[in-house]
């Protein structure tokens, strides 16, 4: 038994494929592909496959991870071309490998946000949003599984930038947090919506970049 | 993506059921394409991606070049009223494009209760609702489907409709209109020229006259167009189109697998069934090819079921055969097989150790009616000893749940008949007592009754549906008879059911009626979610139309129906005797034991049926 993961985009199309969706989707994909995935024993075996983290409806992610287990050794470097065939449009394999990190190591992810205002003032906007993340404390009411709770989001931004890239839409890089309070990009958000409302876009969209880990001295490497 | 868009589908459900791009999906280069249809389907895209009919046609079409069909459904409440907020016609999901540009608007209507949604997806495309609102050759609003047999309540909204099998039938007219394109011809031209293509019908050629009691005097046809519209079969079932390449869903929808057509048609002719009698005459399709279609499929969609469809299974010759093919191929591959409707009388051991080999599936039997009287009125030809034998076989198999469907109102119905469906399931009870072979589980009966709806072109066309208040009567004497726990009784609602008895033998003049309906906010009446009886009843009341005279009337002998310029190939003196037949509680032979002479054998080159 070997322990493979493909890392792939969603996009476009794809974005709204929700994430129990995208399991079906996957394993229908694999059988297309004539890859035999590991099933699980039992009364109902169900393939073994394991995502990362859940991406929201909507959202796209250029760094997505999937883990499968096959039978036997496979020559991975035909897997993304063989997969990214016979996947609906907007999903792309871009690699494969034997999995070796595990999952709950990724702690931080950086994400691509596009912050539409459609009455204009896009670089005025910008440096407004810059001074509001740049608060000591960004205190929100959310509503968690166990309740609603105020909470503090500032330790779960660890970098934050705005660019206006034209006279009605800025761009937001960010690095969240994954492991430890994550963090759902839209919270940034509602936190315009609570705090800043004038700062808040007419609609936003994100883009997962990339998923990292920390050393012990808490510098980032990108999680493979 | 339309940027609108982007900020719609995160505030909507199920957003992937609007945006295309899933797996066989078919995307031509625009400009190789001179003809663009929109496949329509009247309901959510769960229902329609389900539809095998949809599937085959989608296939069809895509495979003749220079033609590109798309599909669009009907979208939620909460997507329909994001998209006119937004100002976004309906569009084709593969291109995206708005689809009131297109060259023709297909719908594929197979039951009356869609018909609010035909309107609203009209509109929702910007255009006109009305024929002779229309006055280009595109769009061209067509229609087919079993509800085209009786297309009359909508007819004055529909250019064209295709009548019976499409696989030739819509090649041929879409071919035509490619020639009228590119020659010029106007809409009356082209269709002047359609209505002599065997299966076409184009309503606005027939003049409709009514006696003064609101019966139709006469219907006339006009500008070349045959009196009688004969429907098209495909004669040569086996080796018609099948699509190995099915587009796979991205999201979950009601039936969720590769489905294998054994045959068209039925060798059973029950008296209440419409398919029964409209898919006349039966053509089977070998089992080689069958296996073969399903093991490609499969491979092309990476689905894990594989299910039998047709309209009684179990008659199916070759089933056994069939059944060993694909499993030969499923077991190994983790694919389970299904296999719905079987018949109660034929259920036989071999077949359920196939079926459950890979994954136990629930298992369905329709007896219809209680008492053996009212099941040979009906002819359905199932008695009460093959269905508990079938039971004991379930039961020993170590099945513990069974569903069993009836209907209440048929023709002749008496109470004893209605106490007879509380008799039969607890006889189905004890025989789970007497022979289940897992009783830790407990037994799960459940008995479902839904509301007879008397359709066109069957032996009961000519009944009247008995009133609300007397199916509500029904159903309390069922419910105080079934007084067993392990019996759980489901009954429809009969609004639903009154409305569509009203649409499936309804007239033009009904026309206004669902144009009321909708204008009020009637779509996707099928639902529960939507539908509004209250809508319907104002709606009438407001066209001066008495809904009772379409459900609830018994039509005479020799009455002409609004339907009567469309021929199934069963003939009506057939009719006419089958109707007779359920009065005296004479059974008819199923087409194997002996030719009852319906006629529809003359539909076939030869007149030899089921070969």
């Amino acid at each position: 038994m070997i322990k493979y993961r493909i890392k792939f985009i969603k996009e476009g199309k794809a974005a709204y494929i929700s994430h129990l969706d995208l399991m079906r989707t996957m394993h229908r994909v694999f059988i297309r592909a004539g890859v035999r995935v590991r099933h699980s024993e039992g009364f109902n075996p169900h393939p073994k496959m394991v995502f990362a983290m859940p991406l929201s409806v909507g959202a796209e992610s250029e760094c997505e991870l999937m883990d499968f287990e096959l039978d036997n050794e496979t020559d991975t470097s035909v897997l993304p071309q063989k997969l990214t065939a016979v996947m609906p449009e907007g999903i792309t394999v871009t690699e494969c490998y034997a999995a070796e990190e595990k999952f709950k190591e990724i702690s931080w992810l950086r994400v691509y946000g596009r912050f539409e205002y459609d009455g204009g003032g896009a670089a005025d906007k910008s440096a407004a949003l810059k001074s509001f993340f740049d608060l000591p404390q960004i205190v929100i009411h959310r509503k968690t599984k166990r309740g609603a709770a105020d909470s503090d989001i500032k330790p779960s931004v660890r970098e934050i930038a705005f660019e206006a890239c034209d006279a009605y839409t800025v761009s937001v890089s960010a690095v969240i947090a994954a492991g430890d309070r994550p963090l759902n990009p839209e919270l940034l958000v509602s936190a315009l919506e609570q705090l800043a409302l004038e700062l808040k876009p007419d609609f936003a969209k994100f883009r997962r970049i990339a998923m990292y880990k920390t050393d012990e001295n808490g510098a980032l490497f990108e999680f493979k | 993506m339309d940027r609108r868009l982007e900020r719609i589908l995160p505030r909507v459900q199920k957003p992937a059921r609007y945006t295309g791009g899933e797996y066989n999906q078919i995307i031509k280069n625009k400009s190789d394409i001179d003809v663009r249809i929109a496949f329509c389907f009247p309901d959510t895209y769960e229902i329609g991606m389900s539809n095998l009919g949809m599937r085959i046609l989608y296939g069809v079409f895509n495979d003749m070049p220079g033609v590109w069909c798309e599909r669009a459904f009907a979208p939620w409440g909460d997507m329909a009223d994001e998209m006119r907020r937004a100002g976004i016609p309906l569009y084709a999901l593969e291109s995206g494009d708005p689809i009131g540009y297109f060259d023709m608007i297909a719908f594929s209507i197979g039951y009356e209760m869609a018909f609010t949604s035909v309107l609203d997806m009209l509109d929702m495309a910007g255009v006109p609702l009305r024929s002779d609102e229309r006055e280009g050759l595109s769009p061209l609003v067509c229609a087919g489907g079993t509800a085209c047999y009786n297309i009359e309540p909508i007819a004055e909204f529909i250019d064209l409709c295709f009548i019976g099998e499409g696989e030739e039938l819509d090649v041929e007219v879409v071919e035509l209109y490619r020639k009228a394109k590119r020659e010029g011809w106007t809409k009356t031209e082209f269709l002047r020229q359609a209505c002599r293509i065997q299966g076409v019908y184009v309503p606005r050629f027939y003049d409709i006259e009514y006696n003064g009691d609101g019966t139709v005097k006469s219907i006339t046809a006009r500008e070349g167009a045959p009196d009688k519209v004969l429907k098209r079969v495909v004669e040569d079932f086996s080796g018609a189109y099948f699509p190995e390449h099915p587009i796979v869903p991205s999201t979950e929808i009601v039936h969720d697998r590769v489905s294998l057509e054994l045959f068209r048609g039925c060798i059973r002719g029950c008296r209440f069934c419409q398919a029964g009698f409209i898919y006349r005459p039966v053509r089977p399709r070998g089992a080689d090819r069958l296996i073969e279609q399903g093991i490609s499929s499969l491979k092309n969609t990476g689905y894990e079921e594989v299910t039998l469809s047709s309209l009684s299974t179990s008659d199916y010759r070759p089933l056994s055969g069939l059944c060993d093919g694909l499993l030969e191929w499923c077991e190994p591959n983790n694919v389970s097989l299904s296999l719905p409707s079987l018949r109660a009388d034929n259920f036989s051991i071999d077949l359920m150790h196939k079926v459950q080999r890979v994954r136990k599936s629930g298992l369905t039997f329709a007896p219809e009616a209680g008492t053996q009287r009212l099941r040979d009125a009906i002819n359905k030809n199932v008695r009460e000893e093959d269905l508990l034998n079938s039971c004991r076989i379930a039961f020993e198999g170590g099945w513990s749940g069974l569903k069993l469907y009836f209907m209440l109102g048929l023709p002749t119905e008496t109470d004893e008949d209605v106490r007879g469906i509380a008799d039969m399931a607890l006889n189905v009870l004890r025989t789970w007592k007497a022979y289940a072979s897992n009783k830790n589980r407990g037994a799960r009966i459940t008995v479902s009754t839904s509301f007879f709806v008397p359709k066109a072109h069957t032996p009961f066309q000519w009944e009247a549906q008995i009133p609300i208040d007397e199916y509500r009567r029904r159903v309390r004497i069922l419910k105080e008879s079934i007084t067993a726990k392990a019996i759980t009784y489901n009954w429809h609602e009969p609004e639903t059911s009154y409305i569509e008895a009203v649409l499936s033998r309804g007239d033009r003049r009904l026309s206004k009626v669902i144009e009321t309906v909708w204008r009020r906010g009637g779509r996707l009446d099928a639902w529960s979610d939507y539908f509004s009886f209250e809508r319907w009843m104002d709606a009438f009341s407001e066209c001066g139309i008495d809904p009772d005279f379409y459900a609830a009337r018994e039509r005479g002998r020799d009455e002409i129906f609004p339907w009567s310029m469309i021929a199934s190939g069963v003939s009506d003196s057939f009719m006419w005797r089958e109707r007779e037949m359920a009065y005296t509680g004479e059974l008819s032979p199923d087409c194997r034991a002996k030719c009852t002479g319906c006629g529809a054998n003359r539909l076939l080159k030869g007149g030899r049926c089921d070969d």
